[in-house]
């Protein structure tokens, strides 16, 4: 069978064993891509281990534009033994595997569908370089270098991002180049290049920027003048303190004195961590914590706290798959129901739901102005694809004229001017009241409590005063309904069904409705960007007849919400999930809905 | 509880140097068990901030839950309170404290709130050498539980009813806060105020975390025959070693005390008193300290006063080179690096 030409449309995936460096090769491999002006976005399937164990890099070439994952593998580089059956299996028939053939190895020629390309590449890099890391080391980049040459990657864009990287030592840059080349001219030798998957420059890239979701809602909180932030390692949520130390050190460092116009703690655990930045909320800083699904149920308490007393408070979880310890380098969006009502008693939580690194960043931002608004937690909820992996994004951009909303909060002027000061009176009817912060003014002061209080915030075991309190909380949650990121939708079509998703699963329904288009099945779409859900959630909802809710979780916890919360009728509700761990593809979706739909026509 | 207002009556009474008087440091009347030790440690605390002439309005309180865990309604009345989450009152400090380093913290516990379900925020803070007061308002039991063993509670020491005898070895707050790298602890008894004032008063003004356990005994569960944390049993095994005071700057110390006297000179030219009871005791040596504090525990002695201190370690702020300016105060024109310099960031990730 003849190959089609693949131009700018395939998957790459690389096979190698955690902790041994290929993820600066990968990344050199898609940044290039990018470089080019190709849409591209790298998967890591990474296990929960340092050294030693499988772990797959995958580069998704869409010059459509397509940011989910692809199920299917163009070209595999099978550099881990351990894995070469696995990895031969995974090739989509007239495919191409490119491994080591420094030991050669018969049983890859088994599959007569695809096409085997060896490259001897620990051979070259042992005569052409001294000392195990560095021969390691390159090997990686040689791997480059041969698929470079077999998809057709400009070398001088190569050579340009070796410099950058290595900018303070540019004898590396001319080693690792030579281990590129390596393996280009090794390619152009020995196989027929380029294969029929292979690149063609485009300029959809510009003004574009490769970024993680963790690093970009770490700048958002610096932009956000966030200054206290406690947490304790987990992931996938490590790297978004981890940026944040580094934009911190970079931004926020006085350059004469040193002093660092910033806090950060590493908290003994989580419980710890999120009642470092309560207290500093409380006491007038804006600050965060950041968690996964584990650290939610140990801060489950604390959220209770901050909403029965009212203090803002931001949480980023990136989630990843549970229940308990669970899969902790998968991605899932499992912790929905468990963040929206975090905590014992009556208790409900405001989230946002960023769909990509650029939403990560403004959001960031909108979740310390919507905490201090609203005086109550805003949980960012993330997850592991969109937090750990590189995603093509619009380059950030900001308004200088931006001014932090610190909500309702009476300066120490106001109070001196004041006969007195009580903390819980709706005095704007939007169940928001004033707050004092600790220090300011002798009549600012209150006890402040987790225990039963009226609105004069003293405590309470009187029913009607407790009602009271519990009623005007449940109003403000009205209030942030309307205060939260309105939905995105799309009605083109105008169909009778709609496709609601959230988060990371946006890139994979968008692919799917095309593909649905394509078929000539028109859907409607709608992406929900918050909870609780505002009032145009619910009126758009009313006019469809099937509603599809695709999301990352077994037991279909965002469908449960739009019933409960949203006023949606399960018949209308078809839950469309994706819950291995792995990024949610286009094919996760489009079978499952392209056969409802087909179910409902011939019925 | 009680409903009852307290009188406000200031006329006539003496004033310090704020012009404020000792009402003005008072809180709620107290809804705690009648006699129990914990109302004296709040009379102690309003007393040392008067005493001190700080602004009733720059403490900011904070306590856990537990009897000890009100207490805190109980005493300066215009200062911000906190009574939050059980064991957890550390974390709420400690990033208080981050947040504005310029008011004065006071952490409210009990031996409960602080040795069982909060030891481990209880370890950490001190390891980070949060500037605060840490009063540990030790009973030996649960009372708002009414009447179960705490971590504190000694071997052998009874129960109220049922005649169980505790066999659990206890956890000594103070040899913990010295093994943890605390920079001030000391210990002191509920009824005698003469000698808590003062140790208040020198821990407040510690720059760094300051322990104060003290011994407080629980009317109602456990100040019968057979508790270790009684009335009777602690004023007979009290042995106070190290009597502390604080001198604020430029007031001479008193001649009558200047024997047998170590002052500690603070940053700001104030000074910690010492006067030691036992020569040979070094309150600034921890192994000593440690060693002094178990030798007598065996004697069945309970060591009082300021056991042992550090002026010089780095506290939170410090390690962190934070600036003098609380960081809550900073403007957004100093937190917000702005659009060019957002630009110039995103090139590394083209």
């Amino acid at each position: 069978m003849q190959a089609e030409d693949r131009i700018n449309d395939f998957v790459v995936q690389i096979a190698t064993v955690n902790g041994t460096g290929s993820s600066s090769a990968n990344t050199l491999l898609m940044k290039a891509i990018f470089r080019m002006g190709i849409p591209v976005v790298g998967k890591n399937y990474f296990p929960s281990n340092i050294q030693g164990l499988p772990t797959w890099y995958e580069i998704r070439v869409t010059g459509e534009g397509y940011l989910a994952r692809s199920s299917k593998v163009d070209i595999m580089v099978a550099m881990n033994a351990q894995t070469y059956a696995e990895d031969l299996a995974s090739v989509v028939t007239n495919g191409v595997l490119i491994y080591d053939s420094s030991w050669p190895r018969a049983e890859l020629e088994d599959r007569s569908d695809i096409t085997v390309l060896p490259v001897p590449l620990s051979k070259m890099c042992n005569e052409s370089f001294t000392g195990a890391r560095a021969r390691i080391l390159m090997k990686n980049i040689a791997y480059v270098g041969a698929i470079a040459a077999l998809i057709e990657i400009d070398r001088d864009v190569v050579r340009q991002l070796l410099s950058e990287t290595f900018v303070d030592k540019p004898n590396l840059v001319d080693s690792n180049m030579q281990a590129f080349e390596l393996g280009y001219d090794y390619s152009q030798a020995e196989f027929n290049c380029p294969l029929e998957s292979r690149l063609v420059p485009m300029d959809a890239m510009t003004n574009h920027i490769m970024i993680d979701g963790n690093t970009a809602a770490a700048l958002g909180c610096v932009y956000a003048g966030a200054t206290v932030g406690s947490w304790y390692p987990i992931t996938p949520s490590t790297s978004l303190f981890d940026a944040f130390g580094k934009f911190c050190k970079q931004l926020r460092q006085d350059l004469e004195t040193g002093e660092q116009n910033y806090c950060i703690i590493q908290a003994e655990d989580e419980l710890a961590a999120i009642g470092m930045a309560l207290g500093a909320a409380w006491n007038g800083a804006r600050a965060f914590t950041a968690t996964s699904g584990p650290g939610v149920s140990l801060m489950s308490e604390f959220l209770g706290l901050a909403y029965f007393t009212e203090i803002p408070l931001v949480l980023f979880d990136v989630q990843r798959a549970g229940p308990s310890t669970g899969m902790p380098t998968r991605t899932q969006q499992s912790d929905i129901l468990a963040a929206a009502f975090a905590s014992h008693g009556d208790t409900r939580h405001v989230l946002l739901f960023p769909a990509n690194p650029e939403e990560c960043f403004r959001m960031a931002v909108s979740s310390f102005d919507l905490a201090d608004r609203l005086q109550t937690p805003i949980i960012v909820m993330m997850d592991l694809d969109i937090g750990m992996n590189d995603w093509p994004c619009p380059e950030l951009t900001w308004d200088d004229s931006y001014q932090p909303d610190r909500g309702k909060v009476y300066s120490a002027k106001e109070l001196s001017n004041m006969d007195s000061f009580a903390r819980y009176l709706d005095v704007d009817g939007d169940g928001i009241c004033y707050r004092t912060l600790p220090g300011e003014h002798p009549k600012g002061a209150y006890l402040i409590r987790g225990s039963g209080h009226n609105k004069l915030g003293g405590y309470t075991e009187n029913a009607d005063e407790y009602v009271e309190v519990v009623d005007r909380l449940r109003r403000k949650f009205d209030t942030a309904a309307e205060l939260v990121p309105e939905p995105v939708t799309e009605t083109l079509n105008k169909s009778s069904c709609v496709i609601v998703t959230l988060g990371s699963c946006d890139g994979a329904v968008r692919e799917t409705r095309s593909k649905l288009a394509a078929d000539g099945v028109q859907t409607d779409y709608m992406r929900i960007r918050a909870f609780p859900f505002s009032k145009s959630v619910v009126k758009f909802l009313a006019g469809y007849s099937q509603v599809f809710v695709v999301e990352q979780n077994r037991d279909a916890q965002f469908c449960n919400l739009l019933q409960t919360e949203a006023g949606v009728s399960v018949d209308k509700l078809i839950p469309i999930l994706s819950y291995g761990g792995m990024p949610i593809a286009c094919e996760d979706i489009y079978g499952p809905i392209l056969e409802k739909i087909s179910q409902g026509k011939a019925a | 509880m009680s409903f009852i207002k307290k009188p406000r009556i200031t006329k006539g009474l003496p004033q310090n140097g704020l012009g404020l008087s000792i009402v003005d440091y008072e809180g709620a009347m107290s809804t705690l068990c009648a006699g129990c030790g914990h109302d004296s440690v709040s009379a102690a605390i309003i007393q040392a901030y008067f005493e001190l002439e700080i602004e009733p309005h720059r403490v900011a309180k904070v306590s856990g839950i537990g009897c000890s865990s009100k207490t805190p309604t109980y005493f300066l009345r215009p200062a911000h309170g906190f009574n939050s989450v059980h064991g957890r009152m550390p974390s709420i400090v400690t990033g208080a404290n981050a947040a504005n380093r310029d008011l004065h913290y006071i952490g409210v516990s009990g031996d409960g709130d602080s040795l069982s379900i909060g030891l481990g925020q209880f370890c950490h803070a001190i390891r980070r050498n949060v500037n605060m007061l840490y009063v540990l308002e030790n009973n030996g039991v649960y009372g708002l539980t009414k009447g179960q063993f705490s971590a504190s509670t000694d071997v052998g020491s009874t129960a109220r009813k049922g005649g169980a005898v505790n066999q659990q070895p206890p956890i000594d707050p103070v040899l913990t806060a010295i093994n943890f790298g605390c920079t001030f602890a000391a210990r002191g008894f509920s009824g005698d105020k003469q000698n808590l004032v003062p140790l208040l008063k020198a821990a407040i003004q510690h720059p760094g975390f300051a322990l104060l356990d003290v011994i407080s005994p629980c009317v109602t569960f456990n100040d019968h025959e057979g508790s270790t944390k009684s009335y009777a049993y602690t004023r007979e095994s009290e042995r106070t070693t190290v009597y502390a005071d604080f001198v604020p700057r430029r007031e001479p110390i008193e001649t009558d005390l200047v024997q047998d006297v170590t002052t500690v000179t603070l940053h700001d030219g104030s000074r910690i008193v010492l006067r030691k009871v036992d020569d040979d005791y070094n309150p600034f040596d921890a192994n000593a300290a440690t060693a002094y504090i178990r030798d007598h525990q065996e004697q069945g002695e309970i060591v009082t006063g300021l056991l042992y201190m550090d002026e010089e370690a780095q506290d939170l702020h410090a390690m962190n080179n934070t600036p003098t300016t609380p960081l809550s105060a900073l403007e957004p024109s100093k937190l917000i690096p702005g659009a060019a310099n957002l630009a110039a960031l995103q090139k590394a990730w083209r």
